[in-house]
């Protein structure tokens, strides 16, 4: 039987509407070979943890680019807890200055991509994590 | 989809010797010779012998175009809160800016309060927040509506926030018969790019129709809308299709102004557009000569207009976002330079340009100040307000007006063909043609086929920290706006306000136009949150649908 392919859901939270990265990632992670759910705009945290838990993801991947990364990753960090996701890889991107990057790679994001970062590199990235 | 970007070989058969070099495909898909000659001109439709002021206005709406007044120089502008939005709306203004571009945050453009729960982390993040009228008239204090001309960005809460922009100028006493301004309020586009919708497709144009309708019979100045091929270039389309996409919603607007008994030549004067300026220059400046021929001819043949004003193509231009790049920040001052160019070979009404630091957040005043420089020393130093036109009769830049012009038509036959642009906006045929195309530009980018200076060649060896002071984000602000929020709700009568709420929620019932219920709501100190909700209580709000993409093994 042939292995499962890696599942991502990839989520645009709050009120961002820049969704250019979002689904150009999506296009590459499909031409990967992985199985890519694709939220749309406006999700709240409830609605992504909930999401990831309901198709059982392997990656939980956040899109933000209006600089309000760190709160919305630190409420959504806190709701993948509660929903049993912490062995989950979870990455975002978007509009992420450097003093910022570490901040959330501290509160369990492993993979950190600013705009701008190769798509090739998220998939090498997500296929490196998942071995 | 573009040539440029899916393959270098040229199509057709070398005409000489000069022709089996490089082959040269524009984005739009046309190519691009190493020579132009009076040929080329006469076999791409030949000439065009009109002059500027006259029909079709390829070179120009007025007669004497930057001879007679420079572009109005308008940064896009706002944070915050109302009252260090208004600080920074006078220190432009101080130093030459001639309009103002207001930009409001993600809670006020998607119809939030600053205290609901959706506007966490955003509140005067990207823009200034707005809650209620209160704001409006702190964040214009001191500054004479008559004297400078304001345009709101605003598109999914645009028929409050137009409400707000002339009730604030009725109780300051100007006549808003006179009065002067834009708003952005193009909801097609948000549903492409940028996504600060909030109803449903359908109601959202109706309200698009009640701005127009409402403006025409009582601010018949405004220019309620701005149709913006803009973010739809830079979500992912072509310079030709930005043009073509941005007429096929303007015409939508149009027929549902039409519908409501309006005669064409009472609105069409008013809409204007907004596009983008990075790219090629000569591509860019063929694509505003032919959009402008294009609008024309739409508007004077197609819908029968008599004012020949009604077909021009009035345009701010700038922007070129896409173009930015994190990498060697410095080169975007640059890039803002040639922006500004092809803005004023391209005869922009108004120009703003995206600051160098804005591919990392929001700018600084000096980063503003240095855009205001650009192109203000365009005019002062480098003579593009001395004569209308100046590319008007080159070879190359006629030819490719012609060939934009029916790269225009075409990409407008393929939305017609899928529906007309409601529906194919409704359906996702637009967005997943745009998505598909940004998808290719990014392959592109990481193949090192699409060249960018500084990404993806001329690379600095090491990563240096660039050295770019950042906009910083004030978490106080937001609380003291969520206070004086609070405040407000507690001074004002909130009898009057759900006796303006009730009426509001009658009329969009009854499907009337919901602008007087809106301006009596705004004058009462309802919020945006309390007006979006009574509105959704009818329309319903959008939903984008969560969506699994699998490709066949």
């Amino acid at each position: 039987m042939r292995e499962r392919r890696i599942r991502v859901l990839l989520a645009k939270p709050g009120l961002d509407g820049h969704d250019v990265g979002a689904k150009v990632v999506v296009q590459a992670l499909l031409d990967a070979g992985f199985d890519v759910t694709y939220t749309g705009l406006r999700q709240t945290p409830e609605a992504i943890a909930k999401a990831a838990q309901a198709i059982n993801a392997d990656v939980i991947g956040l899109s933000i680019l209006s600089g309000a990364h760190v709160p919305l990753c630190r409420r959504i960090r806190d709701l993948l807890l509660e929903h049993g996701l912490h062995d989950k890889l979870w990455l975002v991107g978007g509009n992420i200055p450097e003093a910022d990057r570490l901040v959330l790679r501290q509160l369990g994001y492993r993979g950190v991509f600013a705009t701008g970062s190769r798509t090739q590199d998220i998939v090498s990235f997500i296929r490196e994590s998942m071995k | 989809m573009s040539a440029a970007l899916t393959s270098q070989t040229s199509q057709g058969k070398p005409r000489d010797a000069a022709d089996s070099v490089r082959p040269v495909v524009n984005e739009s898909g046309i190519e691009i010779r190493p020579l132009y000659t009076a040929e080329d001109v006469t076999t791409s439709g030949g000439f065009d012998l009109s002059r500027s002021g006259e029909p079709p206005f390829t070179r120009g709406i007025h007669p004497l175009m930057y001879r007679q007044r420079p572009w109005t120089m308008r940064q896009y502008t706002g944070f915050a809160n109302a009252a260090e939005t208004n600080e920074r709306f006078k220190y432009l203004i101080a130093n030459g800016q001639t309009g103002l571009n207001v930009a409001f945050d993600l809670a006020t453009q998607c119809g939030y309060d600053s205290d609901a729960p959706e506007a966490m982390g955003e509140v005067g993040r990207v823009g200034m927040a707005i809650d209620s009228l209160r704001d409006f008239e702190i964040a214009f204090d001191g500054i004479d509506l008559d004297a400078i001309t304001v345009s709101l960005t605003i598109n999914g809460a645009a028929a409050i926030l137009i409400a707000m922009y002339l009730a604030m100028a009725q109780m300051r006493g100007y006549d808003v018969s006179r009065l002067r301004g834009t708003a952005q309020n193009d909801i097609l586009k948000e549903f492409i790019g940028r996504g600060t919708w909030v109803f449903p497709v359908e109601p959202s144009v109706k309200l698009v129709a009640d701005t127009i309708e409402y403006c025409a019979k009582v601010a018949p100045k405004y220019s309620p809308v701005s149709v913006c091929g803009y973010h739809i270039r830079e979500s992912g389309a072509t310079p030709a299709e930005e043009m073509a996409y941005g007429f096929s919603i303007a015409k939508a607007y149009a027929d549902a102004a039409l519908a409501r008994g309006l005669d064409i030549d009472d609105f069409a004067g008013r809409l204007s557009f907004n596009f983008n300026v990075f790219g090629n220059l000569f591509e860019q400046v063929a694509k505003f000569r032919a959009g402008r021929r294009r609008w024309a001819k739409i508007i004077l043949e197609e819908y029968g207009a008599k004012n020949p004003a009604s077909g021009w193509l009035r345009m701010i231009a700038g922007g070129g976002g896409f173009g930015l790049t994190i990498e060697q920040p410095e080169n975007n001052i640059m890039r803002g330079a040639y922006y500004a160019l092809i803005a004023a070979l391209g005869g922009a009404q108004t120009m703003a340009l995206c600051c160098y630091d804005e591919a990392y957040t929001i700018p600084t005043p000096k980063a503003q100040r240095i855009s205001l420089r650009t192109m203000q020393l365009l005019i002062e130093e480098i003579g593009l307000a001395d004569t209308v036109d100046p590319l008007g009769g080159s070879y190359y830049v006629e030819t490719l007006t012609n060939q934009m012009e029916e790269k225009i038509v075409e990409a407008m036959g393929w939305v017609d063909a899928n529906g007309g642009i409601v529906r194919a906006v409704a359906e996702g045929i637009i967005q997943q043609r745009v998505s598909e195309y940004a998808y290719q530009r990014q392959r592109a980018f990481e193949a090192g086929t699409l060249r960018k200076v500084g990404v993806n060649c001329y690379t600095e060896s090491e990563e240096e920290n660039p050295n770019v002071e950042l906009h910083p984000y004030d978490e106080m602000g937001a609380k003291a706006q969520i206070d004086a929020l609070r405040h407000l709700r507690s001074e004002r009568s909130n009898d009057a306000v759900e006796r303006a709420l009730r009426e509001l929620r009658a009329d969009a019932t009854a499907g009337k136009n919901v602008m007087p219920a809106l301006m009596a709501a705004v004058k009462a100190y309802a919020t945006v949150g309390e007006m979006t909700t009574a509105m959704v209580d009818v329309y319903g709000r959008f939903r984008e649908p969560t969506r699994l993409w699998r490709k066949a093994a």
